[in-house]
């Protein structure tokens, strides 16, 4: 028998629910330290809450957020500070700040929260402006003049800065080039079998879902309707999966909405 | 009540039935009732959120790049709305005190009551109100802004605590510049007050001011000190509210920026009025 892992993060009977129909209805996951999920699953499913979810910043209406094993619902504020030091997240919509510059949204954590001098964080975020594939001339440009693409690598630069041992990245590939897009692959995937990071991923390129994950999970109808390992998404019969992986419009999915 | 007051506001529901008359002429009533209900709601917000982000702003650690950079906007920048206003301002009061005055001989002690509306009553609250408009809205239009495009959101991602990197510095700012504005106002209103007194109605400008001089006490320019730091408190906590609380995108930060702009302006009148029957009390 396989020793028992704890896992590095797992959402424990996760329900959500806003105004409209359920979100997340009973969502059970998990990820093994040093692992790379990929979740995915159709527009609207949920998966952009569950990880807002995990990251504390939308309260689940039921369920818990285990990391290494602890509910962080029952962190002090203390805590949650420093649970965050160790997480970095991109967002779909980039989500980066518009009144500083680029290095200024890559260096923001060293700056604000690790109170490192600006020069060296500058240094520090022209050298991640480089694994993103930016040059350092859009260093001192803002965010809005830049292209949603390169907007997406600023906001994956500044979610790596700092080396964070968890990594959530939203649609990381999304408004790329093939090119860039598989050297962000690269590099996502280079973060978990390198420096040993914890991802959870979400994405609709199953291309890059293929380079990224160890793991793939299947949301939908805020459940969990399929998981496996990442070579298996072309050998399971999964309804749900064939559909998608196939781009049908025909299918359980179609028949569920 | 909820179901009448439904066919009564229904636009399909055809001419109101006369059993619908008692409840129609009550409806103002119960409007006020779920108004005030909602107001004590939102009041207890307030409260709550003025209570966290006081606790950010007094206790370290403070970021006070920001700080600085919200006390240029905030003060600096609004040196010019705020002595605009008051030069304004003093120089109609002290025509208007002057008429008035006229009618029991009274003409000659303009300057002094141009003085005490100025510096106890007129500096503080118009430079609060400019500010109300220029600063408040500014404030609730860009947190509403950030909030909308989860910049929020990834500044708590990032170990950062909004309310210290954000709030904080916006509420020091206003607390600290709003007495400075003021005093500022109350010299210029005074300056246009003598304008007038001197340019138009022909007083001579020393005696002008050694009446003002001679008269004002200490108390007068430091009570309205006292009240604009209220009043910038005021200002920027709303502005942080409406904006930190805004909905769904463009329109919910504007609908944040009125409210932030509205719910100022009256907390800042209602407030004046408070302070000053404290103040007169002494
Ligand atoms: N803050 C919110 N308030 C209200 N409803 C929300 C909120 N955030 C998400 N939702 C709703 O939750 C559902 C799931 O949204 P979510 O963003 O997680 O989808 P998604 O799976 O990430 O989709 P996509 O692939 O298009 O990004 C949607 O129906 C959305 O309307
Ligand atoms: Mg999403």
């Amino acid at each position: 028998m396989a020793e028992v892992i704890v896992p590095k993060l797992e959402w424990r009977d996760v329900s959500k629910r806003f105004d409209g129909p359920q979100v997340l209805a009973g969502l059970d996951l998990a990820v093994a330290p040093g692992r790379s999920l990929v979740i995915i699953g159709g527009s609207g499913q949920g998966k952009s809450v569950a990880i807002k979810i995990a990251l504390g910043l939308i309260p689940a209406d039921s369920g818990q957020v285990l990391i290494d094993g602890v509910d962080v619902a029952g962190l002090s504020a203390q805590d949650h500070a420093q649970f965050f030091a160790r997480v970095g997240m991109l967002f779909q919509g980039g989500a980066l700040f518009d009144s500083l510059s680029v290095w200024e949204n890559i260096a923001f954590r060293l700056i604000n929260a690790e109170r490192m001098p600006r020069r060296e964080a500058k240094a520090r975020a022209l050298e991640v402006l480089g694994l993103v594939r930016l040059g350092s001339h859009v260093a001192d440009l803002y965010p809005s003049e830049l292209s949603g693409g390169m907007q997406k690598r600023v906001g994956l630069a500044r979610a790596i800065i700092g080396n964070p041992e968890i990594l959530f990245f939203d649609e990381p590939t999304t408004g790329l080039d093939p090119i860039t897009a598989s050297a962000i692959n690269a590099l996502i995937r280079d973060r978990v079998s390198s420096l040993g990071c914890t991802a959870v991923s979400i994405t609709h390129d199953l291309a890059s879902a293929r380079t990224i994950a160890d793991e793939i999970a299947m949301l939908h109808q805020g459940r969990i309707v399929w998981r496996g390992d990442a070579h298996e998404l072309d050998t399971t019969d999964n309804p749900h999966i064939r559909q998608f992986v196939d781009g049908r419009a025909d299918g359980p999915i179609n028949a569920d909405v | 009540m909820v179901a009448s007051a439904q066919v009564v506001d229904g636009p399909d529901s055809g001419p109101p039935a006369p059993a619908a008359w008692p409840d129609r002429l009550l409806s103002p009533f119960t409007a006020i009732g779920a108004g005030s209900i909602v107001a004590a709601a939102s009041i207890g917000r307030v409260a709550l959120f003025a209570a966290r982000a006081l606790r950010a702003a007094l206790t370290p650690r403070w970021y006070f790049g920001q700080i600085l950079r919200q006390l240029y906007a905030i003060g600096f920048l609004s040196l010019p709305v705020v002595g605009m206003t008051a030069v304004f301002t003093g120089a109609a009061l002290a025509l208007n005190i002057w008429t008035g005055g006229s009618r029991f001989n009274a003409e000659e002690a303009m300057p002094q009551i141009v003085a005490i509306g100025i510096t106890r009553e007129l500096g503080p609250v118009m430079a609060a109100l400019m500010l109300a408009g220029r600063v408040s809205a500014a404030i609730a239009s860009e947190i509403g802004a950030m909030k909308a495009t989860e910049q929020i959101d990834a500044m708590v991602t990032l170990s950062t605590d909004p309310y210290r990197y954000l709030i904080a510095p916006r509420l020091l700012a206003a607390v600290i510049m709003l007495p400075l504005l003021t005093l500022l106002a109350d010299i210029i209103g005074i300056g246009g007050g003598w304008l007038v007194g001197v340019r138009v109605l022909d007083m001579s400008p020393t005696i002008y001011i050694q009446n003002t001089w001679d008269f004002l006490q200490n108390w007068d320019v430091e009570s309205g000190l006292v009240k604009a730091a209220v009043f910038g408190f005021i200002v920027a906590l709303m502005g942080c509210y409406n904006g930190i609380t805004a909905k769904g995108g463009a329109r919910g930060v504007g609908r944040a920026t009125t409210q932030a702009v509205v719910s100022s302006a009256i907390l800042i009148l209602a407030a004046d009025y408070l302070l000053t029957s404290l103040f007169t009390r002494i």
